[in-house]
């Protein structure tokens, strides 16, 4: 949900950027290494020890047989990531492991307690699971030294009121000026009723001129507005296809942000065109390279001397 | 010599007058065809141009997904603007494709076992159309449906159109839960639920055969461009395929 968190994650530990990794909400998770093994812990604002010690979260850390690492409940932010080195390694259905536990799709595949023929994915991960690590974990020496906290700290929204950027599309000339004015000038509030599917907001309803719409493909980060006016933010677990009117989409980088905002987070909305859009992607591409580059380098550095 | 359908004969063309690429987010267009109705003709453009974009697919475009009048177009943006990849998406989309296998597509039987026990809606419908039970289960089966869309839920596969006869509007509060196989009508439309989900369709029987299983490959029984009849089963029968109610 947030593609920030989840690709450092998997930098710092050398991965691919996308490797198979946790996404954990709330906090509370302790995790016992069965083989040596190197992680790092992104995203959500949370307490982080090592055998009961605390370590930074966001940088790469070494566990030997039998270390526990523990995640405090958290205290900014909904998802944590936990990329391990050589990534988790489960079967891919469809060309992805992500775990989808409304269609039961993805994820550890265990087999069903009363029929062992018959296989269960797409659940949550349970006490006692074993995580099947990568057979050929290299590890790497990007340990010891933390990311400046202008790089992580941007990843944990909640506190602040969020701006997201809209790409104005599909059938965003069916809501008059005066609804689209309404849209970007009110404040909207993240609704508890926000999961993987789509983030619901609350504020001032907005209207659109038709009702009457073939379904059809839903992009991410795609504001739907249902007949009751308050807008939906179609984000991973969206469904493929839908029929409410839509009157663009939320810039991806800000989708991730929105994934760590709680219910009651300030939202904005601001247009932005197409070409404003590619030009945010790419320089957040160029600089996600460049610091990835200067940080994994500096941190194997200091590790070697 | 094969006699020529009528639905072979209609949308072999895709000119730029018949459609519109709308923004669809950072990294898609939508393609809507121009005009937006439910029809074999609009059905067989869209095939005709997810054909003609296809090749691009794992090259500069990312996905592609099919519904009844559009086509979501998805890029990626690293490696392409809007601005540039609509050039080669317009040039694509005059391509001669051989649709013949997106023309025919195949034909799938659906085994149903139509009853009030399997169908709670089934007495409903007949009453609310002024027609007998066994009229609303021989107008449901004797109609070949076309497979529009694929989209909701893995293996919802949307199918037109039904018989006019049969037409009626979808429930006014959804159902909180439809079991798996149920085989459903809404408007012009009907459809086989592949899970247990909430629902706001009629229900006229049960469908023993799974619409999706993850396991298999196919993962589905139909896809876009089939051709669904559904075929009246006993009971018996359907607990022989496996059905269970």
């Amino acid at each position: 949900m947030d593609g920030h968190s989840f690709r450092w994650a998997n930098a710092l530990v050398g991965n691919p950027l996308n490797s198979t990794v946790i996404e954990h909400s709330v906090g509370g998770l302790i995790l016992l290494a069965q083989s040596p093994c190197t992680l790092a812990v992104t995203g959500a604002a949370l307490a982080l020890s090592h055998n009961g010690q605390p370590v930074p979260c966001w940088q790469a850390l070494h566990l030997k047989p039998g270390d526990e690492l523990a995640l405090g409940i958290f205290s900014g932010g909904l998802r944590a990531y936990i990329a391990v080195t050589g990534g988790i390694q489960v079967p891919p259905q469809f060309g992805s492991s992500a775990t989808v536990m409304r269609e039961g799709i993805g994820g550890l595949v265990r087999k069903a307690a009363d029929n062992p023929r018959q296989h269960l994915a797409g659940q949550k991960l349970q006490a006692n699971d074993l995580l099947p690590l990568a057979t050929a974990a290299v590890q790497v020496t990007a340990a010891g030294s933390s990311l400046p906290t202008e790089l992580t700290k941007r990843s944990l929204p909640g506190q602040t009121a969020l701006t997201l950027r809209v790409i104005e599309g599909y059938q965003a000339s069916l809501f008059s000026a005066c609804q689209r004015a309404r849209f970007y000038l009110n404040p909207y509030q993240v609704s508890p009723q926000s999961d993987r599917m789509g983030y619901k907001l609350n504020g001032s309803a907005i209207h659109c001129s038709t009702r009457q719409l073939l379904s059809e493909g839903i992009s991410y980060g795609a504001i739907q507005i249902p007949p009751d006016g308050q807008p939906i933010v179609l984000l991973n677990d969206r469904q493929t296809l839908g029929g409410y009117p839509k009157i663009g989409n939320v810039l991806s980088l800000d989708c991730w942000q929105l994934a760590q905002a709680t219910p009651g987070t300030e939202v904005h909305f601001t247009p932005v065109s197409a070409e404003q859009a590619h030009n945010a992607l790419q320089l957040d591409a160029a600089r996600f390279e460049r610091e990835t580059t200067i940080f994994c380098a500096l941190a194997s550095a200091s590790q070697e001397c | 010599m094969p006699a020529v359908t009528p639905l072979a004969n209609m949308a072999t063309r895709l000119t730029p007058a018949d459609y519109t690429l709308s923004l669809a987010g950072e990294n898609a267009f939508i393609l809507y065809l121009n005009t937006q109705v439910i029809s074999p003709a609009a059905a067989q453009q869209i095939a005709l141009a997810n054909s003609q974009l296809s090749p691009m697919l794992g090259q500069q475009l990312l996905e592609l997904l099919p519904s009844y009048a559009s086509l979501l177009i998805v890029f990626n943006p690293l490696q392409h603007s809007h601005l540039s990849i609509k050039p080669l998406l317009e040039q694509a989309l005059t391509k001669a494709v051989n649709l013949v296998s997106q023309q025919q597509g195949k034909q799938v039987e659906l085994p149903v076992w139509y009853s009030e026990q399997s169908g709670p809606d089934l007495a409903k419908v007949a009453q609310d159309k002024n027609l007998s039970i066994n009229e609303v289960i021989a107008l449901h089966s004797s109609t070949s449906y076309q497979v529009y869309a694929i989209g909701f839920a893995p293996g919802f596969a949307y199918l037109g159109e039904l018989p006019e006869q049969l037409a009626v509007p979808r429930l006014s509060s959804p159902r909180p839960k439809v079991p798996a196989g149920a085989v459903a009508i809404a408007d012009r439309q009907t459809a086989v639920y592949p899970a247990a989900s909430p629902g706001g369709w009629h229900l006229l029987g049960l469908c023993p055969i799974a619409m999706f299983n993850a396991w298999q490959e196919p993962a589905m029984p139909v896809a876009v461009g089939d051709q669904v009849k559904f075929v009246p089963i006993t009971e018996r029968d359907f607990t022989l395929l496996g059905g269970v109610l």
